[in-house]
């Protein structure tokens, strides 16, 4: 399968017998890899396979354990970012390696290997941001900017540099497709320029849309390397996961149930200068329907989780009713006891703590909601750990965790497994409402259809289920209906039958664009509506 | 030459155990150093500075009422310091709790009854108890860091029982010396065996509450929640666990153990109050907390070790006439070598002389 | 023309009671804008005070006693950053384990030299521009240590502001993942702006034992340490901020020492209480605000880096 496109000058980069160790785990396990001058190159692979093992080798991040680094037909050692820039390679990260802190002129000086005054940065960087079309404000501070803006100070930052290869790691996970498709026009003039671009990905139809050619991780190793024009996305899928992909079974069409979970005009103040303020959201869930609520990180998803939770009071207790209660003063454990379920986005730190073993774990979601199982009775409350345990290895095999040892720590566990048992956490006692953010972020794809199934499943039996997340593909797998949230505002649910990705992208994007003007029509026209 | 470390998938049991006692013997080996360089016998110094006060029963006594209230602050710091709640004030509480348990037999000393002692506790350790109220209500409602609060605390503490000594609380018979009047018999702390030495009640209440906070710890909800919200502020939330809270709960109940110290150790093994009541013993109690690895039942065994280095560096002072200041040298060098050694629970060390060869690894 | 000389002589002595402060603030704010949190300022001080005093005390020359403060606070400050930065421990323990080990250690040090007059550092005075009226004298006829201290907050501002290396050292105490990830070493820069802190502890501590007392008294410091670290917070991490608090607690330290002196009905103790309640106070004022705390505070402070390798 591996042969090389013909026609075509010596390789840019190639990389020959990659093998990084981290203990006793091989990241990276012999992968080869040859990118082409004027060549958009994928690199596919689930979440864990080691494509960002790879770029920060190449990136001069990690150092390898052993293989070899061809640049331009000649060996190289890269030892560090700097030499990495200094000999043409240049890096947009995935998770933005951005000062929140500083500006963005200062945020791209930074990433200058010689010293240069913050006023020739920002001349630089604003001939450049015009000539690709990226729009920056050196003077800005980067806590003020949105996820697109972010991304653009790393493209142009990289640009700056001149690189001869730029590597983008999962670019697009966190952008509108409309955001997206401008950047596929950055990048096809960065091609025409005759530089190459190392582009990470795990989503199929992109890679085939703009790539030129494609290498396959999976587990560590190169398995394919091939022409995604000329495959399907199920082949390319049966590449990266190592088998058929099996299908979530959609939902069926449902009888909607009487009223689980409902908001009027939920309004917050943002707690700290990095939150966002929710805006009048008004949903409402009826049981078995799943709604699937998009939107761009950031745009008041966790503050929105936090408040359906029980995590923040609201001040009105009549602004949030779940399960015919009204519940905007009462806490997370009053909000348990009435029958509902919470998976937040993070899993170390907030579902779980990493250093408590899994029992320990399912004490803290449930030693209200399973008090007469958990807790002995009287004022001492002590805790039966063996009955947490035999709760814990029950979630384990419903949900399938794969763990090492009797009880581990959650820190052992790797991201797809734990966020099995947290889901699972929450499953095992069947909650009316179940609220969940983020539900598959950075987990493997078996461990994601686990997830989406099971909630799936959890609303035929007639729970409300609600579906924080930025991933499309996800959201057009489990919604009944869908809603999109934009700087604190939620737009009116609607069924996932009449919702396209256009429009999702538009709504993500604020609808309107971002000027006063038509933020005014916006308001006018809802005024309309109502 | 370089150290690197290697996170553990999971943390080492082995190191768990073993690590406080790795940092005694390297406390041992730097204070045979520490003896060479200053020109005696290592040997000989040790010995007197740790066997020696371990020989005679008077002396255990002795370690008894220093271990007694290292205990029991050190118990109270255990709380703070698992759920992240930084009360470095236990100086200031002790001393506090000292003040408010003496105003009962100061005050009223004409006041006869067996109900004297057991108010006068409880009057203590209310008073640390209020006194460590502050940082945590400054903490919680203004966001004031309460490292600092709780610190600063400490020097107003110790100004304040000055001055209630020079002036309000003069004993009247004292001839003009700074110290209050000496406390009447039913307000002394009772022996333990007068027999054979001074030890009082104070090592078995320290003892109690050993016991009753690690049973809270180990087996109670309330014990989980300290730990939960220690590790991760937004797990605790998520449990449904109240932060605020927790601030209250830990800086009041260590507050109230230092101040049951304070009035047990003036109470017991000094009478009266004077200008300074305490050689250090909330700051030394920070020692005996992280010795005993915040488990209070390591902690009885921490307290007798550091309260050793106490009797250690007065019998080195006597029998060789090395400076008794050395015994906060050694207090000092332990912390440090239990807190390096911690690093081995959770991380492998590696040791690297160049970049390929590897010199030595250490763990599993 | 008295009262002229008389507040000379008091602005003189606020000075004095600043520059120690001062110096040790504006060290810990380098070292907590690369996000390190040592809290054995207090420590480094004391250590910094006694081998100074010793050191000037047995050459008889204050200029090596300086040097020895400076060095001591150095090593002292190594101390803290092998365990921190290498060792990865926590940096509030490990703090406060310095502090103890220098209230120890320099009692053993100086234990032979207490009550033994000391070495005094004498002024400098720059030529003409001391012979101007009430800011000659003020400003231009003082010691190396007070010079130091001025022209080292202008510098520490320059550094964070206008150079490279202060940018990526505040860029460090930001986000530390994303400053290695660009390629900028963490633990050397940090190892940089910690020991730069313990320099500036150390000469606060010379400034104690040569300066402002020139003796050995055990715990001269007294909270000094600690003091520096509230203006820290109260400075929101900015090196002039740190000089305005710095000469404000120099004053009410001397405003309580003047107002014993006069005899006022108040206790000496609480009038000694005061700088210790002043610095609560002004830590609850400064940080009710929490979203101004939030935007100001290195947002890595205090945290434990492991770079993968």
């Amino acid at each position: 399968m591996a042969t090389e496109a013909p026609g075509r000058n010596a390789n840019l980069l190639e990389v020959r017998g990659l093998t990084k160790l981290f203990g006793e785990l091989r990241a990276n396990d012999g992968i080869d890899l040859k990118v082409k001058p004027s060549e958009i190159h994928a690199l596919l692979g689930e979440n864990g396979a080691g494509k960002s093992t790879l770029v920060k080798i190449l990136f001069g991040s990690l150092k390898p354990t052993s293989g070899q680094i061809l640049w331009k037909s000649q060996p190289v050692d890269i030892s560090s970012p700097a030499q990495a820039r200094a000999i043409g390679i240049g890096m947009v990260f995935q998770h933005f390696s951005l000062f929140e802190a500083l500006t963005v002129a200062e945020n791209i000086a930074l990433s200058m290997d010689q010293a240069v005054s913050l006023d020739n940065v920002s001349e630089q960087a604003a001939v450049l941001s015009r000539e690709y079309g990226l729009p920056l404000d050196p003077k800005a501070h980067v806590a003020d900017l949105s996820v697109g803006e972010r991304q653009r100070i790393e493209i142009v930052r990289t640009l700056l540099q001149n690189p001869e290869l730029i590597i983008l790691d999962e670019p697009t996970s966190v952008l509108t497709p409309q955001e997206a498709d401008k950047l596929f026009e950055t990048l096809a003039q960065i091609r025409s320029e005759g530089r190459s671009v190392l582009y990470i990905s795990h989503r199929l139809e992109e890679v085939q849309r703009i790539c030129d050619w494609a290498t396959v991780l999976r587990h560590g190793k190169r398995v394919a390397a091939c022409d995604p024009g000329s495959e399907t996305p199920a082949t390319l899928a049966k590449m990266m996961v190592g088998s058929e992909v099996k299908q979530v079974a959609r939902p069926t069409d449902f009888d909607p149930g009487q009223v689980m979970i409902e908001t009027r005009q939920l309004t917050t103040v943002s707690r700290s200068p990095f939150s966002v303020a929710l805006k009048a959201v008004d949903l409402e869930v009826r049981a078995g329907e799943i709604l699937c609520i998009a939107g761009v990180a950031g745009n008041g998803q966790s503050e929105l989780f936090d408040v359906l939770s029980g995590e923040e009071l609201v001040a009105n207790p009549a602004d949030i009713r779940m399960l015919g209660t009204d519940v905007g003063r009462k806490d997370i454990s009053e909000r348990r006891l009435l029958g509902s379920g919470f998976v937040p986005e993070e899993r170390r730190g907030h579902a779980a703590v990493a250093s408590m073993s899994l029992s320990e774990n399912m004490v803290l979601a449930r030693h209200a909601s399973d008090a007469t199982a958990f807790l002995t009775g009287g004022p001492l409350k002590i805790i039966r750990y063996e009955a947490a345990l035999d709760a814990s290895e029950r979630v384990i095999k419903a949900m399938d965790v794969r763990k090492t040892g009797p009880d581990p720590d959650a820190s052992s566990l790797s991201g797809g497994n734990l966020q099995k048992f947290i889901v699972g956490r929450e499953l095992d006692r069947r909650p009316a409402v179940m609220v969940v953010n983020q539900p598959t972020w950075g987990v493997d794809a078996g461990a994601a259809r686990r997830i989406r199934q099971a909630l799936i499943d959890l609303a035929k039996t007639g729970s409300a289920v609600i579906v924080i997340s930025q991933d499309l593909d996800e959201i057009f797998e489990v919604a009944t209906s869908v809603a999109v949230i934009n700087e604190g505002r939620l737009t009116p649910a609607e069924p996932v039958a009449s919702m396209t990705l256009e429009r999702i992208g538009l709504l993500m994007g604020g609808i309107h664009g971002n000027t006063l003007e038509e933020d005014d029509d916006l308001e006018l026209e809802a005024a309309h509506a109502r | 030459m370089r150290v690197e470390l290697e996170r553990r998938p999971q943390h080492s049991a082995l190191f768990s155990a073993v690590s406080p006692f790795i940092a005694l013997a390297l406390t041992v080996i730097a204070g045979a150093v520490l003896f060479s360089a200053m020109g005696k016998n290592p040997l000989d110094a040790l010995f007197s500075f740790f066997i020696e006060p371990l020989t005679e029963v008077w002396s255990l006594h002795e370690l008894a009422i220093k271990a007694a209230p290292l205990i029991l602050i050190a118990v109270g710091l255990s709380v703070c310091f698992r759920s992240n709640n930084w009360n470095i004030g236990a100086e200031g509480q002790f001393i506090i709790g000292a003040v408010s348990g003496s105003l009962l037999p100061i005050m009223f000393h004409e006041w006869d009854s067996v109900l004297v002692l057991p108010i006068m506790l409880i009057m203590g350790a209310i008073g640390g108890a209020l006194y460590a109220a502050i940082p945590a209500l400054l903490k919680t409602r203004f966001n004031t860091n309460e490292i600092l609060s709780s610190l600063m605390l400490v020097y107003v503490a110790q100004l304040f029982l000055d001055w209630i000594v020079r002036g309000p609380w003069r004993n009247p018979e004292g001839f003009n010396f700074p110290e209050s009047r000496e406390f009447d018999p039913e307000a002394v702390l009772p022996e333990l065996v007068p027999a054979s030495g001074r030890a009082d009640l104070g090592i078995v209440f320290a003892v109690v509450a050993a016991l009753l906070t690690w049973f809270m710890l180990s087996y109670m909800l309330r014990g989980f929640r300290i730990t939960v919200l220690g590790q991760s502020a937004r797990a605790g939330r998520f449990a449904g666990f109240s932060a605020t809270g927790m601030v209250f709960f830990a800086f009041i109940f260590s507050g109230a153990l230092a101040g049951f110290a304070g009035i047990s150790e003036v109470s017991g093994s000094i009478e009266q109050l004077q200008p300074v009541i305490s050689p250090g013993y909330g700051f030394t109690a920070i020692i005996v907390a992280f010795l005993g690895r915040l488990n209070p039942l390591g902690i009885i065994a921490a307290g007798l070790v550091l309260a050793l280095t106490y009797l250690g560096g007065e019998a080195a002072q006597i029998s060789i006439g090395l400076s008794d200041k050395i015994a906060r040298v050694f207090q000092g060098l332990l912390l440090f070598f239990v807190l390096a050694c911690d690093t081995l629970i959770h991380y492998r060390v590696h040791i690297r002389r160049s970049e390929q060869s590897e010199l030595a690894g250490e763990g599993t | 023309m008295e009262s002229v000389a008389l507040a000379e002589a008091i602005l003189l002595t606020i000075t004095t009671a600043s520059t120690p402060l001062l110096l040790a603030a504006m060290g810990e704010l380098v070292a907590e804008r690369s996000g390190v949190l040592n809290l054995g300022v207090e420590g480094m001080i004391i250590i910094g005070a006694v081998v100074a005093f010793v050191g000037a005390f047995t050459t008889g020359n204050p200029y090596i006693g300086v040097l020895c403060g400076a060095v001591a606070g150095c090593l002292f400050s190594l101390l803290f950053g092998f365990m921190t930065l290498t060792l990865v421990t926590n940096q509030v323990a490990t703090g406060l384990a310095l502090t103890i080990l220098g209230l120890g250690l320099s009692g053993m040090i100086g234990e032979s030299f207490v009550g033994r007059a000391g070495v005094q550092l004498e002024p400098i005075a720059v030529p003409v521009l001391s012979g101007l009226p009430l800011l000659g004298p003020l400003i231009f006829n003082q010691d190396l240590l007070f010079y130091l201290s001025i022209l080292g907050v202008v510098g520490v501002g320059w550094f964070l502001f206008r150079t490279r290396l202060g940018l990526q050292l505040r860029a460090i105490g930001d986000n530390h993942g994303s400053a290695h990830a660009l390629g900028i070493s963490v633990i050397k820069t940090r190892y940089c702006a910690v020991m730069f802190g313990g320099i500036c502890a150390g000469l606060a501590g010379a400034q104690l034992s040569l300066v402002y007392t020139p003796q050995w008294v055990e715990n001269m410091s007294a909270g000094r340490g600690w003091i520096a670290l509230a203006l820290v917070v109260f400075a929101s991490w900015r090196p002039l901020r740190v000089l305005a608090g710095a000469y404000l607690f120099g004053t009410v330290t001397i405003g309580q020492l003047h107002a014993q002196a006069l005899g006022f009905a108040i206790p000496s103790q609480f009038l000694t209480a005061l700088p210790y309640l002043a610095t609560i106070v002004v830590l609850v004022l400064i940080s009710r605000n929490r979203r101004l705390t939030l935007t100001n505070t290195p947002a890595s402070l205090g945290q434990a880096f492991v770079p993968d390798r």
